[in-house]
């Protein structure tokens, strides 16, 4: 119980420190990659419901977060459309696409699955890169409108974007505390640690993998669409299989499969990007080694490699308890043996 | 009828080059079942080797592609011991992310070196021969019997040499294999090293005709997997015979479909096939 508090704590602690983040830095640029960070944070959260708990490696995902950015951008600026309207609908067009190509890329498995939604992200950037009628091709899409006012609410200012964004991760974290700590969650799970046995014991295995490839695509939507109002311009290269790698090292280095490793992870690489500006094209050099050698040593990252530590040491605590606690009541039988004699 | 002969012979060349690298990406499949997402990045940093050698140390094009073969292959066996071995009872997933951590480290080496300008190799056969009534580039000629040559070698040394049966022997029954007294380790270690140099050469030959860039192996990692499923995972015969299709059909469809899709052609493929096949088109012995 006092580890839960404890948990709740630092959780309150850190959204405290999310919300009062752009009056302590006060520093336009500061803000600006707090919020790109946020955004971010929404797309890995998508990918390690797929990746980290059902155990499908998409590399498609970047394409879904492009879908999103593509379809807000045309929807406000070719068909002039309602800014909140063009969002949903971009987040709807994302799902239902992304319900589509999970339907057929979800009968492969392991590495059929990781290569063929390669493929499908390479379709995906090449068509809008190819498809310049629409979208534009290499030179992008321009002009797309900052989000649209709710009430009296304007979203033009750097500080009011970020609590948009903060508002959307808030709730992103949310749903995707809700669904790993309910009984879906460990259906996920439970298809990732075996699928066949999964099966046996009568999950329908096809429909769940399905949900959650819906829901990581949705989270890619959603990121995507509020990169595209945030930047306010858009390329073909957010679609690229360089963003999936971005955002899958995100993922493990914070922790594949824990809850609060895309938080983490993210915000962690994007600050140390930040400080080895220098390196820019070169940062890979030192986060492709790390990615690796994480893999090998600690597969479940920095949240992780926590989690194992603090239980390694409440099991040691409680094998000492365990000790004490046998040569209390070995000391009692035969201090009451002694008794018994004298 | 001239543009067909020149689109076939086009995809001759494609598909030669499509087919060495999917021959070291099926071997290496067949060994030790991972797919090799560095494979691709190998073959950029063979394709960098190469043109160093020539432009810098001022080698003959086929000393330098023998060194390029050398080097890249080291660096393959580096990797199989470094990072593969380690990980062999780990979940699939994990050598899957671990190969990408090591292209995304050799894409931003390379770049990091050399620079990300696009670079020419300018190998000594660009004259323009007419045979046929068709013309082509020496270079293409030597591309397509180069493979063949290749494709000979490498069949002797798995299918008449002992040290090849071995390679064999491991991508059947990894288990049996080693009770019948083969050192697994040093097999993969070999495999890894006959995979590399199979990828330097792909790109020492198709470089003169392409650029030279660090993101020059995405493309081709990608098609190289299209290829092995379509012609089954560690088959090596597949690898082949993919190859060649898959380079015909892209000739082709550049011409008669669109030249600005035409890399779009191979994912189609795939998608069509395991849409319909979700195990690939033949699932092969070797292959789980």
């Amino acid at each position: 119980m006092a580890g839960l508090l404890k948990q709740r704590n630092i959780i309150a602690v850190l959204i405290v420190f999310a919300i009062v983040f752009p009056f302590i830095t006060n520093n336009n640029y500061f803000i600006h990659i707090m919020t790109l960070a946020f955004i971010w944070i929404i797309g890995v959260y998508g990918l390690n419901l797929l990746a980290g708990y059902t155990g499908y490696l998409s590399l498609a995902h970047a394409g879904f977060f492009a879908i999103g950015a593509y379809s807000l951008a045309l929807l406000t600026t070719k068909a002039q459309m309602n800014y909140w309207l063009a969002f949903v609908l971009a987040l709807i067009i994302t799902s239902v696409l992304g319900m589509i190509i999970g339907l057929i890329s979800l009968r492969t498995k392991e590495h059929f699955f990781a290569i063929y939604t390669l493929c499908v992200g390479y379709i995906i950037y090449l068509v809008i890169d190819k498809w310049d009628s629409l979208t534009g091709g290499v030179r992008g899409l321009i002009g797309i409108p900052a989000p649209g006012n709710i009430g009296p609410i304007e979203f033009n200012t750097p500080i009011s974007n970020y609590y948009l964004v903060l508002f959307f991760l808030l709730i992103t974290v949310l749903v995707v505390y809700r669904i790993v700590h309910s009984l879906t969650g460990r259906t996920y799970i439970a298809i990732r640690n075996s699928e066949d046995l999964a099966q046996t014991i009568g999950i329908n295995t096809m429909k769940n993998k399905l949900m959650v490839f819906v829901i990581s695509t949705f989270f890619a939507g959603l990121a995507g669409a509020l990169y595209a109002s945030f930047i306010r311009f858009i390329g073909p290269d957010i679609g690229y299989i360089t963003i999936t790698f971005d955002l899958l090292t995100y993922l493990i280095v914070g922790g594949i499969g824990t809850l609060s490793g895309p938080v983490i992870g993210t915000i962690l690489i994007v600050w140390v990007s930040q400080q080895l500006q220098f390196l820019q094209d070169y940062r890979m050099m030192i986060f492709g080694p790390i990615l690796t050698l994480l893999v090998i040593f600690y597969p479940r990252g920095i949240s992780g490699g926590f989690i194992d530590w603090r239980a390694k040491r409440k099991e040691k605590k409680q094998n000492q308890l365990n000790l004490e606690n046998q040569q209390m009541l070995s000391a009692q039988e035969t201090s009451a043996a002694s008794n018994k004699n004298g | 009828m001239d543009v067909l002969i020149q689109q076939l012979f086009n995809g001759l060349t494609l598909g030669s080059v499509y087919s060495l690298v999917a021959l070291g990406l099926t071997l290496v499949y067949g060994i030790l079942h991972i797919p090799n997402f560095a494979h691709g990045a190998l073959y950029m940093v063979g394709g960098y080797i190469t043109l160093t050698m020539m432009t810098q140390a001022g080698l003959n094009y086929w000393i330098a592609i023998v060194v390029s073969c050398l080097v890249v292959g080291g660096l393959a066996v580096l990797m199989e011991r470094l990072v593969f071995h380690p990980l062999r009872h780990a979940p699939a997933i994990h050598d899957k992310i671990a190969a990408i951590g090591i292209m995304l480290f050799l894409e931003a080496l390379v770049q990091f070196i050399w620079g990300a300008e696009y670079q020419t190799m300018v190998s000594p056969y660009g004259q323009v021969v007419n045979v046929a009534g068709v013309t082509l580039t020496m270079q293409r000629l030597l591309i397509i019997v180069a493979t063949v040559v290749v494709m000979i070698i490498l069949y002797i040394f798995l299918k008449k040499t002992f040290t090849g049966a071995t390679i064999i022997a491991m991508s059947q029954n990894r288990d049996g294999a080693n009770l019948v007294g083969i050192n697994t380790n040093r097999v993969a270690m070999l495999t890894f090293l006959v995979s590399g140099a199979l990828a330097a050469i792909a790109v020492s030959l198709s470089a003169p005709i392409n650029l030279v860039f660090p993101g020059m192996g995405h493309l081709v990692l990608t098609k190289a997997f299209v290829i092995i499923i379509l012609g089954g995972m560690g088959s090596i015969p597949g690898a082949i015979v993919g190859g060649y299709i898959l380079g015909f059909t892209e000739a082709l469809g550049a011409t008669y479909i669109s030249n600005d899709y035409k890399d779009v052609i191979a994912f189609v493929i795939l998608v069509l096939i395991l849409t319909i096949k979700p195990n690939g088109l033949f699932a092969a012995k070797g292959g789980h």
